[in-house]
């Protein structure tokens, strides 16, 4: 028998070995996540909202009440679940095309009304479950399906920087930040600050989290891990974009 | 089947004849009877020719709109046009006299064709703030569709907060539908 | 500030959208998710007015795909929640419906029509009747109520909540432009003085206790993996259907035992088809009429039993046919000969019935 490392106590046993492919990036995501709600202690009032694409495969990830919704639909779910229940936590996940194309101007319309959710994003740089096309965030010159001699931003333009864009429009009481899956301590503190700002009705919580797709990427371990570790971060670059209470510092 | 009267009225936006349909809705409704009052409505908020559908009865009523109408009240040239298609044999037509349409243009198969000088009365006698007021009158005279009592009830209904900041409007509006009454 | 918004039965005079507003307050409605388009438009302002009042909540979304969504949020929060669109709107509003009728989630939204297709007039129309039916990429698992007047606004928006929440599909009131913006009489009241029970919501996620130690997770998806699966959960919701297609489907009818020619109509037209067959038996003439309430489910057996009894159905609407086609596939293989009498987008009044009935007898 082999020593398994010690799984989430907010993760479903029976849903474990998980549906991702290995290497993929959402079982760190959601490791980090798992932990992060066992350390705030709020299992009995998280409602997990998951999206279409490879995130959809976590419908039944956790010991959570979960819904899985329509690509891009994961945030006007959330947000109504959350209208109608403010006692709930509601997190709403989803992958950069739910995120960033589909599911745009949801995102920027919760943003807008700071609504008191927490959207939590994996980047991956691809339309993974459909098998590898461009997205809005493939990197310049990156090869996905859609785009087979590389993105050229001339024509597609530039990846959407996802965070920044949240932190321009979501006003104080917001929490955004950029982790990645390359620093899980690091992404698991940014997931606890977003749910701790829900928790306490402050507004708009965001987190976006660089995440590997190796089937998708045609990569080996070493060239995943530099790709994820290496070439993104150079493009997304790791960091909190807004903190609550920040802007009144700034003043002073 | 309980008669019902069918009543139209057409004007510019802003002259105010989806207001007297409406009060003539609400003075049939308060005295008991069955009204039915629906707006045409366009994708424009403003401009265009605004017509008003009305029909008043003892029973239920059927159909929101009509072919034919036993009233069809036009208060601007483009209006004639639009509401000529609803002007029938029975129908008593009424237009504001200061419209500028040539005779010719005017529905030729209607029971009865009333020029009235509500306008000018307005401008010259009232305010032309009640021009609408005076068709009101006009249309209860024409139609005895409602008493001139329940009109005077319902706008009292509609406006009555403004009368008590000024009891004069009050009076100047019981006078357009007592002077809109005579004209016809 | 008084906890009810109707104390008593009275008479009032209003517009429709009024209406809608006011039976969704006393139906016990405790959210309206919604997103500006006309001719629903004036149902969000009386919401947003009576709202505060009564305890109830608002949000105004940033399209009807939001709308729709946040409705079927609030659906699983446990709170009886609804929308209300039309037109475009309607058009958008299918893909969150279809997720309510595969989770099979008691959403309610009222369609107001306007003319289609596309932007077309804000007036009035009943052409979404194929979409409010059967819409989406789904296999028509609704409910879906087209109302004639004011007091069956009134009537059916309560209705739509209780057996929305008792069958667990997603339920439409169809009205249109014209409903919406009329005004009219009607009888307001608080069905519980009526003895109409208000069924009561319940949640879908959290309910008491910690997932996976107190009680199971909700885990809750539209998403099977197998062609087998999602046939077998298909099955069984067709059978809840079915049985309750028994129980929820309405019609109106009257004079149909000896008509040569039924005039079967739905929605607002159905008001002018009554007074024009009234008008006509009067003269003495064989005519008929027939109006499903229930446009899904319809009255498939009365609807059949007519088509083998009558020579002619006349079939009226305004629309190239929508109603017809829900009509003409429930009683395939009759005998009666279908009249079709279509006006797309625009109003049809009792004395064009009238004429059309007379000229096919």
């Amino acid at each position: 028998m082999t020593v398994q490392p010690a799984m989430p106590k907010c993760w479903r046993p029976e849903s474990k070995p998980h549906k991702f492919c290995p290497g993929c990036g959402h079982g760190l995501v959601l490791k980090a996540l798992g932990e992060a709600i066992d350390e705030l202690g709020i299992q009995d009032r998280v409602v997990f909202g998951c999206d279409i694409g490879c995130s959809l495969l976590s419908w039944d990830f956790f010991n959570v009440d979960s819904i899985q919704t329509h690509h891009g639909r994961t945030t006007p779910v959330m947000t109504g679940v959350k209208r109608a229940n403010p006692d709930l936590i509601c997190i709403a996940y989803m992958g950069d095309g739910g995120g960033y194309a589909i599911g745009s101007q949801h995102l920027v319309n919760a943003a807008t009304r700071n609504e008191k959710i927490t959207v939590l994003l994996a980047l991956n740089t691809v339309y993974a479950m459909t098998g590898g096309q461009m997205a809005p965030t493939t990197m310049p010159n990156q090869k996905a399906e859609t785009a087979p001699y590389g993105r050229d931003v001339e024509e597609t333009g530039y990846p959407t920087q996802g965070p920044e864009m949240v932190a321009a429009i979501a006003r104080e009481g917001a929490y955004v930040a950029r982790g990645t899956t390359a620093n899980l301590k690091q992404l698991k503190s940014y997931i606890k600050k977003a749910l701790k700002n829900q928790m306490e009705g402050k507004g708009f919580s965001f987190v976006e989290a660089l995440a590997a797709c190796p089937t998708n990427w045609r990569t080996n371990a070493e060239k995943t891990w530099n790709f994820l570790q290496k070439d993104m971060p150079k493009y997304f670059k790791v960091g909190e974009k807004k903190v609550p209470g920040a802007e009144e510092k700034e003043g002073q | 089947m309980a008669k019902v009267t069918k009543i139209m009225l057409a004007g510019e936006g802003g002259q105010g004849v989806q207001s007297v349909a409406q009060i003539l809705a609400e003075a049939a409704d308060n005295e008991g009877r069955e009204a039915l009052y629906i707006p045409n409505f366009g994708v424009e908020q403003r401009g265009g020719v605004s017509i008003a559908f009305l029909q008043i009865s003892d029973e239920r009523i059927g159909a929101p709109k009509f072919d034919i109408g036993d009233i069809v009240v036009a208060l601007s040239s483009r209006a004639v046009y639009r509401v000529k298609q609803y002007v029938g044999e029975n129908t008593v037509f009424v237009y504001d006299a200061s419209i500028d349409v040539p005779e010719e243009d005017l529905p030729k198969n209607a029971a009865k064709v009333l020029a009235i000088p509500a306008l000018e009365t307005a401008k010259n006698e009232l305010h032309p703030r009640v021009f609408n007021v005076i068709i009101l009158g006009a249309v209860v005279a024409a139609t005895k569709v409602v008493t001139d009592k329940a009109a005077k009830d319902a706008i009292e209904k509609k406006l009555g907060y403004k009368f008590e900041q000024n009891p004069k409007l009050r009076e100047l509006n019981y006078q357009a539908i007592d002077k809109g009454m005579q004209l016809v | 500030m008084s906890e009810k918004l109707i104390t008593e039965e009275k008479r009032v005079f209003m517009t429709g959208n009024e209406v809608v507003a006011w039976a969704a307050v006393a139906a016990g409605a405790e959210i309206m998710y919604g997103y500006p388009i006309t001719p629903q438009n004036e149902i969000m302002h009386y919401w947003t007015r009576l709202a505060p009042k009564y305890n109830r909540k608002f949000l105004q979304t940033e399209d009807e795909l939001s709308a729709g969504f946040t409705t079927v949020g609030g659906v699983m929060a446990g709170r009886k929640a609804f929308t209300a669109t039309a037109g475009p709107g309607n058009t958008l509003m299918q893909e969150p419906m279809s997720m309510a009728e595969a989770m099979r989630l008691p959403t309610v939204a009222i369609i107001q029509q306007r003319g289609g297709p596309s932007t077309a007039t804000v007036i009035y129309s009943q052409q979404e009747v194929t979409m409010t039916t059967f819409g989406g990429n789904g296999e028509g698992l609704r409910i879906v109520y087209s109302t004639a007047n004011h007091q069956e606004l009134f009537d059916y928006t309560i209705k739509a909540f209780n057996v929305a929440w008792k069958y667990r599909f997603p339920t439409f009131v169809l009205g249109d432009g014209y409903q919406a913006k009329m005004r009219e009489s009607l009888t307001v009241y608080d069905p519980e003085q009526r003895g109409i029970e208000l069924v009561k919501p319940e949640p879908y996620v959290g309910k008491p206790g910690t997932p996976g130690v107190d009680r199971e997770p909700g885990h809750y998806r539209n998403t099977y993996n197998v062609e087998e699966e999602l046939y077998e959960v298909l099955q069984d919701y067709f059978k809840d259907y079915a049985k309750m297609a028994k129980e929820v489907a309405e019609y109106q009818a009257f004079d149909t035992e000896d008509a040569d020619v039924i005039v079967l109509s739905h929605g607002v037209v159905s008001r002018g088809a009554k007074e024009a067959v009234e008008q006509l038996r009067k003269e003495g003439k064989k005519v008929g009429y027939f109006r499903p309430i229930t446009l899904r489910p319809l009255p498939e057996d009365q609807l059949k039993e007519l088509a083998n009894k009558a020579k002619k159905l006349l079939i009226v609407e305004s629309a190239q046919g929508q109603f017809a086609k829900l009509i003409k596939d429930v009683i395939y293989g009759s005998s009666a000969e279908v009249v079709p009498f279509f006006k797309p987008g625009v109003g049809i009044t009792t004395e064009e019935i009238a004429a059309k009935a007379n000229e096919i007898l």
